[in-house]
C-alpha cells in the first residue's frame, strides 16, 4: 500500500496522470519564470517596436517607423560594424589561442598547474575592475602599454584617443581573458584517450598528423561549442566599452548595445532601443543558425547516433 | 668475432637512436616550456603593473618609464581609496543581492533541475528544449522591455529586479548543470526511497540533494561571480549612492577620480581580491562548471 499524499485528492487516479502532475509541479518555477521574464518582455518588446515612448509622455503608435529610421540611422550602421570587427576579430583569436595554449598546457611539465593559474585568472576579473586597470594600462603618458612599446624601441600609440586604435585596445582587453574558453579546451583534451596517440605513433605518424587527424577532430565539438558562446558573447560586450572609451573617439568603439543602452537610457527612445534589441536578436539567431549549418556538419562526434 | 662486432655496432646505432629521440623530446619540452614563460610574463604584466601602482605615491604614478617597485611603498592607498566612497556599505550591498542569489538559484534551479532529470511525463522534452532556447537569447535583447515591467512594478532602486527573478528557475544554465548532475545518480537510491513511502519531493530533497554537493558548489562559485562580477544590472536598477553594489561602485570612482590612478589601481585591487581568493579555494569547481557546461548534453 503506497501512502497517501495531500496531492491525492486533485490528482489523477493514475500512475501516469499523477507522474504528470508531479512533473509539471517540479518544473513550475522555470514555467512561470519563462512566462513572467521572456515571454511577457518579448511582447512588450514587440509593442515597443512600434511605439515612441519616452515612459513620460503616453506612448505613440508610430507603425515601422524604427526600421525606417534605422536603415538611414549612421549611429547604428556604425555599431553594427565595430560589433562584426571585433567579433571577427576577437573571436577566431581567442579560439586560436585558448587551443594553442590548451595544447601547451596538456603536457607533463614540471609546475604546470601554475601556468595554468596564470593563464586563467584574468578571465575571471570582473570586468568594471578590468576596465579600470585597463583604462590605466592604455594611457597615452605613463601607460604600461606604451612603456612597453619604448621597451621595445617603438612609438607611442594614443591607444584610447586614436579612432584606429581604441578598437584594437578593446580586442587586446577580451584577448586577456582566453582563458576561460581554454580550460574547456583542456577538458577536451584531457578526455582523449592515450591509446590513439600510441597507435598513431607505431604507425609512424608524427606531431602534425597525430594534431591533424586525432586531436583536432575529437576536440572539435569543444571548438564549435566555444565559437557560439563566443559569437554570442562578443555581439554583447558593453562594459568595457563603455567604462574605458564610451563609444569614442568618434564612435570608434560604438559597440551594438552601447547603442541601444544610450538610445533606451540616455535618450529615453525606448522605442528605438527595442526595434535595435529585435535586430539583434535576429542577427544572433542567423549567425547561430549559419554557424550550425556550416560549421556544426563538419564537427565530429564520437558517439554517431 | 664477425657477429659479435656486428652486435656492437646494432647497439651502438640503438642507443644513438635512442639518445637522439631523448634529446628530441628534451628540445620539444623545452621549447613549449619557454612559450608558456613568455606568455605567462605577458598575462600577469597586467596584475604585476595594478598591484604595483597601488602601493605608489600619487607623483610616482606620472613617471616614465614607470618604477616597478613603488618607493615609497604606500598601503595608506588602500585605506584612502576604500574610505573616499563607503565600499563598506557597497560590500554589504553587494553580499546581500549575493546570498539572496545564492538561496534563489540553488533552491529553485535544483528542483526544475530534479524534474527534468528524474520523472518522465508529457512535454517534458519540449520545456526542455525551451531551458536550451533560452540560454541562447542574448540577455540585452530583453533588457529594455523588462526594464520598463520592473519600473512599472515600482522596483527601480531596489534590489528586487536583481534577486527576486532568480526564484524562477534560478536561470537557463544552472537547471542545466542540475539536470546533468542528476541524471548520472543512480536510479536505484530513489526506488529504495519510494519503497520506503518517501515521496517524489522527499526523494529529491533527502536522497538526491545531499549527493549533489558538486553541483551545488559547482553553482554557487558561478553565482558569487555573476553577482560580483555584475555591472549593467546594478547600472540600470539601483540609482541611490547607499543602494550601490561594489561594481557601480568602482565605476562612479572611476567617473570621481579623473587621474588619481594609484587609488584607482587599490580599489580595483580590492575589488579583485574576493575572487582570486575564491578561485583558489574552490578552485576544483571552476573547472567543473566550465567542463560540465562545455562537454556533456
Amino acid at each position: 500500500m503506497s501512502a497517501t499524499h495531500w496531492y491525492d485528492s486533485i490528482s489523477p487516479r493514475t500512475l501516469a496522470g499523477r507522474r504528470t502532475l508531479i512533473g509539471y509541479i517540479f518544473i513550475s518555477p522555470f514555467i512561470l519564470g519563462f512566462l513572467l521574464w521572456f515571454l511577457i518582455p518579448a511582447g512588450v518588446a514587440l509593442w515597443l517596436t512600434v511605439h515612441d515612448w519616452n515612459l513620460i509622455s503616453p506612448p505613440k503608435y508610430v507603425g515601422f517607423k524604427h526600421l525606417v529610421t534605422m536603415v538611414g540611422d549612421d549611429r547604428f550602421w556604425q555599431s553594427l560594424k565595430v560589433t562584426t570587427t571585433y567579433t571577427l576579430v576577437s573571436v577566431p583569436l581567442g579560439l586560436v589561442l585558448g587551443f594553442i595554449l590548451a595544447l601547451l598546457l596538456n603536457t607533463k611539465v614540471r609546475g604546470i598547474t601554475v601556468f595554468r593559474t596564470i593563464y586563467y585568472l584574468p578571465s575571471i576579473v570582473p570586468a568594471v575592475a578590468s576596465a579600470v586597470l585597463w583604462a590605466w594600462i592604455f594611457n597615452t603618458e605613463y601607460g604600461l602599454a606604451n612603456a612597453a612599446l619604448r621597451a621595445l624601441g617603438l612609438p607611442k600609440i594614443a591607444w584610447l584617443q586614436d579612432p584606429q586604435w581604441a578598437l584594437p585596445a578593446l580586442i587586446i582587453v577580451a584577448l586577456w581573458g582566453f582563458g576561460s574558453g581554454m580550460v574547456i579546451y583542456l577538458a577536451g583534451l584531457q578526455g582523449i584517450p592515450e591509446v590513439f596517440y600510441e597507435a598513431a605513433e607505431i604507425d609512424g605518424a608524427g606531431r602534425w598528423a597525430q594534431l591533424r587527424h586525432i586531436t583536432i577532430p575529437l576536440v572539435s565539438p569543444v571548438i564549435f561549442f566555444n565559437l557560439i558562446i563566443g559569437i554570442i558573447a562578443s555581439f554583447q560586450v558593453f562594459t568595457i566599452a563603455r567604462l574605458v572609451t564610451n563609444g569614442g573617439p568618434q564612435n570608434a568603439t560604438l559597440v551594438y548595445v552601447l547603442y541601444m543602452y544610450q538610445n533606451a537610457f540616455q535618450n529615453m527612445k525606448m522605442g528605438y532601443a527595442a526595434a535595435l534589441a529585435w535586430v539583434l536578436f535576429v542577427i544572433v539567431v542567423v549567425l547561430t543558425l549559419f554557424v550550425f549549418r556550416y560549421v556544426g556538419s563538419r564537427v565530429h562526434y564520437e558517439d554517431a547516433r | 668475432m664477425a657477429t659479435n662486432s656486428q652486435t656492437i655496432a646494432m647497439r651502438q646505432a640503438a642507443a644513438t637512436h635512442k639518445q637522439r629521440a631523448v634529446w628530441e623530446r628534451r628540445l620539444w619540452k623545452g621549447m613549449i616550456l619557454t612559450i608558456l614563460i613568455v606568455g605567462a610574463f605577458i598575462m600577469s604584466l597586467p596584475f604585476v603593473w595594478l598591484v604595483s601602482s597601488s602601493f605608489k605615491l600619487e607623483e610616482k604614478i606620472f613617471v616614465f618609464p614607470p618604477e616597478w617597485i613603488p618607493n615609497p611603498f604606500r598601503p595608506q592607498n588602500y585605506v584612502d581609496a576604500l574610505l573616499y566612497k563607503p565600499f563598506g556599505l557597497y560590500f554589504f550591498n553587494t553580499m546581500r543581492i549575493v546570498t539572496l542569489n545564492l538561496v534563489a538559484i540553488l533552491l529553485s534551479a535544483s528542483f526544475c533541475g530534479y524534474g527534468f532529470a528524474r520523472i518522465r511525463f508529457p512535454g517534458r522534452d519540449f520545456w526542455f528544449a525551451l531551458v536550451l532556447a533560452t540560454l541562447m537569447i542574448p540577455y540585452f535583447v530583453l533588457m529594455v522591455p523588462q526594464f520598463i515591467m520592473f519600473s512599472r512594478l515600482g522596483w527601480v532602486d531596489t534590489i528586487y529586479p536583481l534577486t527576486i527573478p532568480f526564484f524562477f528557475g534560478g536561470g537557463a544554465f544552472n537547471i542545466f548543470l542540475f539536470r546533468q548532475f542528476f541524471r548520472s545518480l543512480p536510479e536505484e537510491l530513489a526506488d529504495a526511497g519510494r519503497i520506503d513511502g518517501c515521496t517524489e519531493f522527499g526523494i529529491y530533497w533527502r536522497i538526491m540533494m545531499p549527493l549533489c554537493k558538486p553541483a551545488l558548489a559547482t553553482v554557487a562559485v558561478f553565482t558569487f561571480l555573476a553577482a560580483w562580477n555584475d555591472y549593467i544590472g546594478p547600472l540600470l536598477y539601483l540609482r541611490s549612492d547607499y543602494n550601490f553594489t561594489v561594481a557601480i561602485g568602482l565605476a562612479t570612482f572611476r567617473g570621481v577620480m579623473r587621474t588619481e590612478w594609484n587609488l584607482l589601481m587599490a580599489a580595483s585591487t580590492a575589488m579583485i581580491l574576493p575572487v582570486i581568493l575564491l578561485f583558489f579555494f574552490a578552485q576544483r569547481y571552476f573547472v567543473d562548471g566550465l567542463v560540465l557546461s562545455g562537454l556533456k548534453g
